[in-house]
């Protein structure tokens, strides 16, 4: 192991690394920490200039309450779900299909499209703004949710594929060709054979999409405006317009707006990982 | 096609009997056909409108013109332009700091104590906030007078600082809060990374007298080789595609010294400056001919580990 493992060295630095580590925690999250506490806070503190004090009272429910029941970032929060969760599923649906094709079969083009997927997943957003934008406006979903879908499973589709396929490719193939031998058709081996042992990737693979996609900004401004169909990334900005210089609403805004990934990645943080660091290790 | 009640032997006649024979061969395209349906509309063929569209003089409603290369004739004069390209330089270069930075905290980290576990998740958390939010964040952070950054140079008898204030400064501030979660990212890939190190070949090493900065160096860190190479593409990608940042943070003000080529197309392109399709696209094209060096570069090396298997 390495570094030396922090047991076998003399008392004092074990002593001095236990109280570095809260330390640098604290350090290392402070920005987060200052929102937590801003959040908060009664608003008098900012118009007497205590910004980085004890609060002057305890609001929690109150500017909480405030972010849940007197604007507009429910609606907000509704779509980002609306919007997230179909990308998830059809993202990860199209992948495991396409990521089985180019796992398992042996085909002349095969390394071709898998690169092409690969290349995609990496181009800039900016060189698909406006045929995309186009495409959606022409296609009567400018402004709606499905249209921001659409968009998002399309791209997903690049980077869940190399996901699945490099996935499958360690799945024991012996398996698949006993199956072959049985007489099983091949779309009954994607069904019953191979997407059963797929379950660990699409888990892994569900919980990073949704991380992706809640999180995405650019496309939610360049194919949506207004609370009907902007997700929580975009609507945070017109809720920070609302309530400008209302330090204690926009943190709470803010921590609202994160919460979603931020617990899925707690619960999930075994597969969450796992699908970060895919290919990190040998 | 499945429901077909034809016995075995007539397999091989009619319709079913040629999907059958097939099957094969078949099979991956009919699983790849979605795929490929979606990707193409949305991703490929937009790559070739972009180029063509940026040969355009076009306000994305009416007539479109043909102008050639008019645009990126023009954009060859255009100091706003080039105070983006410097800037994605920059991005390119600092941002590659989340490296090392990454790789130092997980060595921080690489220990067996009580609670490491969770502390390994917290340092890893601000990967997982939205670019929006950790704009937010540090654009409080810094706030001139009542920030905390501003507040501590003070203590230390400094001035008051106003990082996205200051056309120099700027653009390092948005930097340095892209730095946070990339940073975060690079750790969790160099823990695992470290959790898979030879622990023999680390015992050999010590056994030869190879200590700290020369055992680093020597052994440990050409084992972590894949995940380097994650955290350089991941981090290269992020900062060419820096945008969330910049326009929660500054929106390319002040003075537009902290825009980048995706900022700038965007402005160019969608916002209150005007609907310019053609020239944001020719901006596009030069921010992906610079990408695509990356992306032959990562593809070449995807390909190489292909042949060797």
């Amino acid at each position: 192991m390495f570094p030396t493992p922090i047991q076998q060295r003399p008392q004092a630095a074990q002593v001095m690394y236990k109280t570095l580590l809260p330390i640098s925690l604290i350090l290392w999250l402070l920005p987060l920490i200052a929102v937590a506490m801003f959040s908060i806070k009664p608003d008098t503190d900012f118009t007497q200039g205590n910004y980085w004090g004890m609060p002057g009272s305890f609001e929690l429910v109150n500017n909480y309450g405030q972010v849940f029941f007197n604007s507009d970032m429910p609606r907000y929060m509704l779509n980002s779900v609306l919007i997230t969760v179909p990308t998830v599923i059809g993202a990860v649906a199209l992948s495991a299909m396409a990521g089985f094709a180019l796992g398992i079969y042996r085909f002349r083009s095969n390394l071709i499209i898998f690169f092409m997927f690969v290349a995609g997943n990496f181009v800039p957003f900016q060189i698909l703004m406006v045929p995309v934008r186009d495409l959606t406006l022409d296609m009567g979903l400018y402004n709606t949710k499905t249209g921001l879908v659409l968009f998002h499973i399309a791209f997903q589709t690049g980077f869940c594929t190399l996901f699945m396929r490099n996935f499958i490719r360690q799945l024991p193939f012996p398996l698949i060709e006993a199956a072959r031998v049985e007489g099983v058709a091949e779309w009954r081996i994607f069904w019953y054979v191979v997407l059963p042992l797929m379950k660990p990737a699409l888990a892994a693979l569900a919980v990073l999409i949704f991380t992706f996609i809640w999180n995405d900004y650019f496309w939610a401004v360049v194919l949506t405006q207004g609370p009907d169909s902007q997700p929580v990334t975009a609507g945070i900005t017109s809720f920070n317009a609302q309530y400008r210089a209302a330090y204690h609403l926009m943190s709470a805004g803010s921590i609202v707006a994160a919460l979603p990934p931020v617990l899925m990645f707690f619960l999930m943080q075994k597969h969450f990982i796992a699908g970060l660091t895919l290919g990190a290790v040998k | 096609m499945t429901t077909t009640a034809l016995p075995d032997t007539h397999a091989d006649r009619g319709g079913r009997g040629w999907y059958k024979r097939n099957e094969i061969a078949l099979t991956p395209w009919l699983f790849l056909a979605p795929a490929i349906l979606f990707f193409a509309v949305y991703v490929i063929i937009p790559i070739f409108q972009s180029i063509y569209i940026s040969f355009l003089d076009w306000d994305g409603l009416g007539e479109a013109r043909w102008v050639g290369l008019e645009n990126y004739a023009e954009l060859m004069e255009d100091s706003a332009f080039e105070v983006s390209l410097w800037n994605n330089l920059k991005w390119l270069v600092f941002y590659l700091l989340a490296i090392p930075a990454g790789l130092f905290i997980a060595l921080f980290l690489n220990q067996t104590v009580t609670g490491i576990r969770i502390y390994k998740s917290l340092f890893f958390f601000p990967f997982v906030l939205s670019q929006v939010v950790v704009g937010l964040v540090f654009s409080w952070f810094y706030l001139p007078n009542e920030g905390i950054l501003s507040n501590i140079v003070q203590f230390f008898g400094g001035d008051p600082l106003n990082v996205l204030g200051d056309p120099t400064l700027a653009t390092y501030g948005i930097i340095a809060a892209g730095l946070w979660p990339q940073t975060a990212y690079c750790m969790i890939l160099y823990l695992t990374g470290l959790n898979a190190v030879d622990p023999e070949q680390v015992e050999a090493a010590r056994l030869d007298g190879a200590r700290g900065w020369k055992m680093l160096w020597y052994v440990i860190i050409p084992q972590l080789k894949p995940a380097t190479f994650i955290a350089f593409v991941v981090t290269i990608i992020g900062a060419l595609r820096s945008f969330d940042l910049i326009s929660i943070m500054t929106n390319g003000g002040p003075f537009g010294q902290t825009r980048v080529l995706s900022f700038y197309m965007f402005e160019k392109a969608l916002s209150e400056y005007g609907f310019r399709m053609g020239y944001g696209a020719a901006i596009a094209v030069v921010l992906f001919l610079i990408m695509l060096c990356f992306i032959a570069y990562f593809l070449w090396s995807m390909w190489k580990e292909e042949k060797g298997r």
